[in-house]
C-alpha cells in the first residue's frame, strides 16, 4: 500500500473520473491532509486501521478552510472528524453534522463527500493541480 | 421561459421582514418570486445588538442575511430604494428610483421611526437619533469633537445609548421626562437602584425634566441642551431615544386603516384591511390593539403572516413582554404583572440600597406568582418567569428566590413545577425535558437538546437545563459516568496512573488494553498526548510531541505548535522570559513582522503576538526566529505559559527582591511543561504586587526575609485571587515546592481542570496540598522532584527541533499536492495601519 496513490472520484456519484490527488504516504495515520483540486479544497483522512475519506475542507461554522487540520475521531460506529475552530464533529462517510444541524446562516451544515480509492503509482499521476491564483494575499499597509 | 410564479413584494427589510422572508422560503421554497425593496443601504441586521457595534462587533457580524440567502430562493433584494406609493387597484408599488414592481401579495415591514421632540434646535448639527449602523458611525464621529453628551430619554434604548457615550470615553447625562429610569418596565424603587447604579457608573442622571432646546456654537454645531428646570448642560452632543413611532405613511397614503396612535390595523393573521396586504413587526397595531416595539412579537407576527400567506392560519394575538437584560453592566428584568395592577394583588420586597439590589414579586392572595421587577441581580429571572407563567402556586414561596442565598444555597430548578416553561424560544416545559430523560432515554444535556429543542434558541436555559437533567438522571439511579469520554471510563488521573504503572508509551495500546477500542475523540486523544509528553522522559523516549503516533493526537494548535485564528491563520508567540527583552530583539522581531505582513499585538503575559501566518510560512518565521536566540512560546499548549514580573528591586524604588531574575529562573525551568490546562505564573519584587501574581497558578511575592508562594489564582470567565501555601521561603524551598506543587497538579488535576478548581476538588484542600508537597504526608514527593528534574534536562526547543527534521516539516504546506501554495481563501485587509482577517463575503482589492 505505501507506494500507492490515493484517488478520488472528481464528480461525486458520477463513477468517474477518477483524479490521484496525492500519494498514500502523504496521509499521516490518524490525522487529515488538505489537497487542491481544480480550485476546490478537500481534506483526505487516514484511520489508524488504514481507510481513507474525502470530505470537503470549508467548516461551515466559521467559513475558515480547516477541516483537514480536525481531530480523527469515533463515536460509537462513526468516523468522525472535529473541526478545530468549534468543535463540532462530522460523519466522514457522509459529511453530515453530528452536532449542530445549521450553519450559522441557518443553511445545512454538512460538509461534501468525495468516493475515495487506492491505485498502484504506475496508474496515475499525482501532484498535476495547478493552483487557481497566487494564494494569500496581503494588502500593502502603511506605518502610522 | 416566463415565471408564472405568484409575485410577493416586502417593503422594509429590518429584523421582523427578515424574519418574515425565512419562514415564507422555510414553508413554501421556491413558491413565490419575492422582490424586497429596503431603506437601507444594507440587508437585514440585529438591531437588538446594535450597541456592541461600539465594542468591535462589525456589520457584517451583525448582519441576519445569510451568504448564499438570496441565490437559493431567488430573491430581488434592492438595498438604497425604498417604496414611496402602493396602488391597490393595480397592485403595484412605487419606489424612490422610479421602478414599479407588481405584487400579488404585499408585506408592510416598515418599522417605526424615533420619535424626536420638536424643540427648538432638535435638527442641529450634533443631534442624533439611535436606530441604524448609519447614526452609529455618525455618533462614534462626533464623539471625536466633543467629550460630553446627553442622551434625552432614559428608557431601554436610551440607558443603551448612555452605555455607548460611556464606553467611548464621554462625560454622559441621562434626561428623562418620567420620574424614573425604565418606566415602563420597573417601579419607583426599582428605578431608584437602577439610577444609584447607574450613577455609581458616572453617568449623570436627570429625571422629571425634559428637553427644552438645543444650542449651538460659532461652527453652528450643538454646544448644550437647556432643561425645562431652566438648567443648561455644556453638551457637544445631544442622543434623542425618546421612544418611536409606527412607520405607517405608505398605509395611511393607500388609505388603509390605521390605530388612533399610528400603527397599520391588522388582524390576528397579520392581514391588513386589504386581503392582499400584510404588515408585520412595529409598524403594525396587533389585534390586541397594541403596537410592539420588541423583537419576540416582531418575530411572532412575522411566522403569523407567513403561514396565513402560504394559505395556513396564522396566530396572532399578544406577546409577553418579560425581559432581562444588562444596561451599562446592571441587570434589570421585569416580568409578568410588573406593576401590580391585577385585583388583589400583593407585593413581596428585597431592598439593598447599599448593594443597588431592588427585587419586587407581585403575589395573588393564593399565593400565585403574578409577575416581578428585578434591578441589579436578577438571577432568580430564568426561575422566576416560568413560574409566573405557570399559574399554580409553587412548591417553593417565591419570596425565598429573592433573598440572597438562603440556607442551603439558592433553591434550583427542583423548586419549579412540571408545567413551567423552561425553554421559552421553543416553549419547552420542565417536565417535557424530564420526560425526555425518564422516558425518552437521553442520558444528556445534548441528547435532550436534539430531542426538545430545548435550550437550541438563545441559549440562555442550558444552565438550567443542565442541572433538570442531572437531577433526573440521578433520581432515576443512573450512574453519572466520570469518565473522559466514550472511549475511557477513566478519569485523567487515573490514566495518568495507568500509563506510569504499565509504562504505556503509545495511545493505540492504551486504547486497545484500557479503553474501548476506536479510533479515540478529541477529548481523549490530547489528554493521552499530555500524559505521555510528561512521562516519556522518564522512559528515554522522544521528547518531541511530533513525533511518531503522537503528533496524531495533538490539538490542531500543538499540531502546528501556532495558535489558530479564526480565518484558519496562525498566529506565533515567541518565549520572552519574564517579560525582558533586549532591544536587538524587539528589532528582530519587528523585522519579522514586517518581511512577513504580520498584525502584531502586546500580550497580556508580556510578550508579542504575531498573527496572520499561513501554515506554510510557520518553519520559515521559526527559522528567523530561532536564528535570533528565539524559542517557542508555548502559547498554543495546555503548558506553562508566562512567568510575568514586575522590573524589581534593580530599578524600582520599592522593589526588595530581583523579581525580574527569579521570573526569568521559573520560566526557564518550566518552559514546556505539558499539563491538565494551560499555566501561568507571575512574581511580585514587593507587597504591591505589580505583576498581579495573586491571579496566576502560581505567584510569588517578594518579602524583605524572602518567598511568599501563592497558589491557585486565576483570572478569566470566573477570577480567583491565588491562597498563601508558603511565608518567607529561600529560595531553595521555593523551587522545590513548586516543582512539587506543579507536578503533583499534572499528574492528579482532571482534563482542562486549572489548579483553583482542583484545590478546591481536593478533599481537604489547600490543607492536604500544603501537607503533601510540603510535608510530604503521601511519601510521593521523591518521585515528583525526579519526574521534574528528568523535564528540565531533556527540554528542547520544539520550534528548533522541527526545523531540524525534514520529516517533520513535511507537514507545514498548506496543500499535499501542491507544495508552496498557500491557502488561497486566507486573505487579509487593511485597518489601522496593519492587517486584519478579510470576511468570506469581503473582496480584498488586487494587487
Amino acid at each position: 500500500m505505501t507506494g500507492s496513490l490515493v484517488e478520488i472520484e472528481i464528480e461525486p456519484g458520477a463513477g468517474g473520473p477518477w483524479r490521484a490527488v496525492c500519494a498514500y504516504h502523504d496521509l499521516l495515520p490518524g490525522r487529515g491532509t488538505a489537497v487542491l483540486v481544480d480550485g476546490r479544497q478537500i481534506a483526505l483522512f487516514r484511520d489508524r486501521g488504514g481507510e481513507v475519506y474525502a470530505v470537503g475542507n470549508r467548516d461551515p461554522f466559521s467559513g475558515a478552510h480547516v477541516i483537514s487540520r480536525g481531530l480523527l475521531g469515533s463515536r460509537g460506529a462513526t468516523p468522525v472528524v472535529v473541526s478545530p475552530m468549534y468543535k463540532q464533529a462530522f460523519d466522514l462517510r457522509t459529511g453530515a453534522c453530528l452536532d449542530e444541524p445549521a450553519g450559522p446562516g441557518g443553511e445545512p451544515a454538512a460538509l461534501p463527500v468525495w468516493r475515495v480509492r487506492l491505485t498502484p503509482p504506475a496508474s496515475g499521476c499525482a501532484g498535476d493541480v495547478a493552483p487557481p491564483n497566487g494564494g494569500a494575499h496581503r494588502p500593502e499597509t502603511t506605518p502610522s | 421561459m416566463t415565471d408564472t410564479r405568484r409575485r410577493l413584494v416586502l417593503i422594509g427589510h429590518g429584523m421582523a421582514g427578515q424574519r418574515l422572508l425565512e419562514a415564507l422560503t422555510d414553508r413554501a421554497p421556491g413558491a413565490w418570486r419575492i422582490t424586497v425593496l429596503a431603506e437601507e443601504p444594507r440587508p437585514a441586521y440585529d438591531r437588538v445588538h446594535l450597541t456592541s457595534w461600539f465594542s468591535g462587533t462589525t456589520a457584517a457580524d451583525l448582519s441576519l442575511w445569510p451568504a448564499g440567502f438570496a441565490d437559493e430562493h431567488g430573491i430581488d433584494l434592492r438595498l438604497g430604494d425604498p417604496a414611496t406609493a402602493v396602488d391597490r387597484t393595480a397592485r403595484t408599488v412605487t419606489t424612490r428610483s422610479g421602478a414599479t414592481v407588481a405584487y400579488d401579495a404585499l408585506v408592510l415591514a416598515t418599522g417605526s421611526r424615533p420619535f424626536v421632540p420638536p424643540v427648538p434646535g432638535h435638527d442641529t448639527p450634533g443631534c442624533f437619533v439611535y436606530r441604524t449602523i448609519e447614526d452609529l458611525q455618525a455618533i462614534r464621529d462626533r464623539a471625536g469633537h466633543t467629550r460630553v453628551g446627553a442622551v434625552v430619554g432614559g428608557g431601554l434604548l436610551g440607558l443603551e445609548a448612555a452605555g455607548a457615550l460611556r464606553e467611548m470615553g464621554m462625560e454622559t447625562h441621562v434626561v428623562e421626562f418620567a420620574p424614573r429610569l425604565m418606566a415602563v418596565q420597573v417601579d419607583d424603587g426599582g428605578g431608584a437602584a437602577l439610577r444609584r447604579r447607574i450613577e455609581e457608573l458616572g453617568v449623570v442622571v436627570h429625571t422629571g425634566v425634559g428637553a427644552q432646546g438645543v444650542g449651538s456654537g460659532a461652527d453652528g454645531t450643538v454646544d448644550s441642551l437647556t432643561l425645562s428646570d431652566g438648567r443648561t448642560l455644556a453638551v457637544g452632543m445631544v442622543v434623542f431615544s425618546a421612544g418611536v413611532r409606527p412607520r405607517d405613511e405608505l398605509a395611511r397614503a393607500c388609505g388603509l386603516p390605521v390605530g388612533e396612535r399610528g400603527g397599520i390595523v391588522v388582524d390576528a393573521a397579520c392581514r391588513t384591511a386589504d386581503p392582499h396586504i400584510w404588515a408585520v413587526g412595529e409598524c403594525a397595531r396587533a389585534a390586541d390593539g397594541r403596537v410592539y416595539g420588541l423583537v419576540a412579537p416582531a418575530y411572532a407576527m412575522a411566522e403569523a403572516a407567513a403561514r396565513g400567506i402560504t394559505g395556513g392560519e396564522g396566530s396572532f394575538t399578544g406577546a409577553d413582554l418579560a425581559t432581562k437584560l444588562k444596561l451599562l453592566g446592571v441587570d434589570v428584568a421585569s416580568f409578568g404583572d410588573a406593576h401590580g395592577t391585577g385585583d388583589g394583588a400583593l407585593e413581596v420586597l428585597y431592598s439593598n440600597t447599599r448593594e443597588g439590589v431592588y427585587k419586587k414579586l407581585v403575589v395573588a392572595p393564593d399565593g400565585r406568582l403574578l409577575g416581578g421587577v428585578l434591578v441589579g441581580d436578577a438571577a432568580a429571572y430564568d426561575l422566576l418567569r416560568p413560574l409566573a407563567a405557570a399559574g399554580t402556586p409553587p412548591a417553593t414561596p417565591p419570596e425565598q428566590l429573592v433573598l440572597p442565598t438562603p440556607e442551603g444555597g439558592p433553591a434550583g430548578p427542583v423548586a419549579l413545577p412540571d408545567e413551567a416553561v423552561v425553554c421559552s424560544c421553543h416553549n419547552v416545559s420542565k417536565g417535557a425535558v424530564r420526560a425526555a430523560v425518564s422516558e425518552g432515554g437521553c442520558a444528556d444535556v445534548a441528547a435532550v437538546k436534539r430531542c426538545t429543542r430545548a435550550g437550541t434558541g438563545c441559549g440562555s436555559c442550558v444552565n438550567m437545563l443542565t442541572t433538570i437533567v442531572r437531577d433526573e438522571l440521578a433520581a432515576g439511579g443512573t450512574p453519572v459516568s466520570r469518565g473522559l469520554c466514550e472511549h475511557f471510563a477513566h478519569t485523567r488521573a487515573e490514566l495518568f496512573e495507568i500509563v506510569r504503572v504499565k509504562n504505556v508509551t503509545t495511545f493505540s495500546r492504551l486504547i486497545d488494553e484500557h479503553g474501548t477500542g476506536g479510533e479515540g475523540c478529541d477529548v481523549c486523544k490530547p489528554v493521552v498526548a499530555s500524559i505521555l509528553a510528561t512521562l516519556n522522559p522518564r522512559l528515554g523516549n522522544s521528547v518531541h510531541i511530533l513525533d511518531g503516533e503522537q503528533a496524531a493526537l495533538q490539538d490542531t494548535n500543538d499540531h502546528f505548535l501556532a495558535n489558530l485564528q479564526r480565518n484558519g491563520s496562525y498566529s506565533v508567540v515567541p518565549r520572552v522570559p519574564g517579560g525582558e527583552i533586549t532591544p536587538e530583539g524587539l528589532i528582530t522581531i519587528g523585522e519579522i513582522a514586517r518581511d512577513f505582513g504580520l498584525y502584531t499585538k502586546i500580550t497580556g503575559g508580556q510578550r508579542i503576538d504575531l498573527f496572520g501566518a499561513t501554515v506554510d510560512q510557520l518553519p520559515l518565521i521559526w527559522r528567523r526566529l530561532v536564528d535570533a536566540g528565539f524559542e517557542s512560546g508555548h502559547a498554543y499548549g495546555k503548558a506553562l505559559r508566562t512567568v510575568k514580573s514586575c522590573v524589581g528591586q534593580t530599578w524600582c524604588r520599592y522593589g526588595v527582591q530581583d523579581s525580574v531574575a527569579l521570573a526569568i529562573e521559573l520560566e526557564l525551568r518550566y518552559r514546556g511543561l505539558r499539563s491538565p490546562h494551560k499555566v501561568k505564573a507571575a512574581v511580585s519584587g514587593c507587597a504591591r504586587e505589580c505583576a498581579e501574581a495573586r491571579s496566576k497558578d502560581f505567584g510569588v511575592i517578594a518579602t524583605s526575609a524572602g518567598w511568599n508562594l501563592y497558589v491557585g489564582g486565576n483570572g478569566g470567565m470566573t477570577p480567583r485571587h491565588a491562597d498563601l501555601l508558603l511565608t518567607d521561603a529561600d529560595h531553595a524551598t521555593l523551587l522545590r515546592t513548586i516543582d512539587r506543587f506543579l507536578m503533583f497538579y499534572v499528574r492528579t488535576a482532571d482534563r482542562l481542570e486549572r489548579t483553583a478548581p482542583w484545590i478546591e476538588r481536593m478533599d481537604g484542600g489547600l490543607e492536604h496540598l500544603r501537607a503533601v508537597v510540603v510535608d510530604d504526608a503521601l511519601g510521593i514527593c521523591d518521585e515528583l522532584d525526579a519526574l521534574m528534574a528528568r523535564h528540565t534536562e531533556t527540554y528542547e526547543d520544539e520550534w528548533r527541533a522541527t526545523l531540524e527534521d525534514p520529516e517533520r516539516l513535511r507537514r507545514f504546506v498548506s496543500f499535499a499536492n501542491a507544495p508552496g501554495t498557500p491557502d488561497p481563501t486566507v486573505r487579509f485587509l487593511p485597518e489601522r495601519g496593519q492587517i486584519r482577517p478579510a470576511l468570506e463575503h469581503e473582496a480584498v482589492a488586487a494587487g
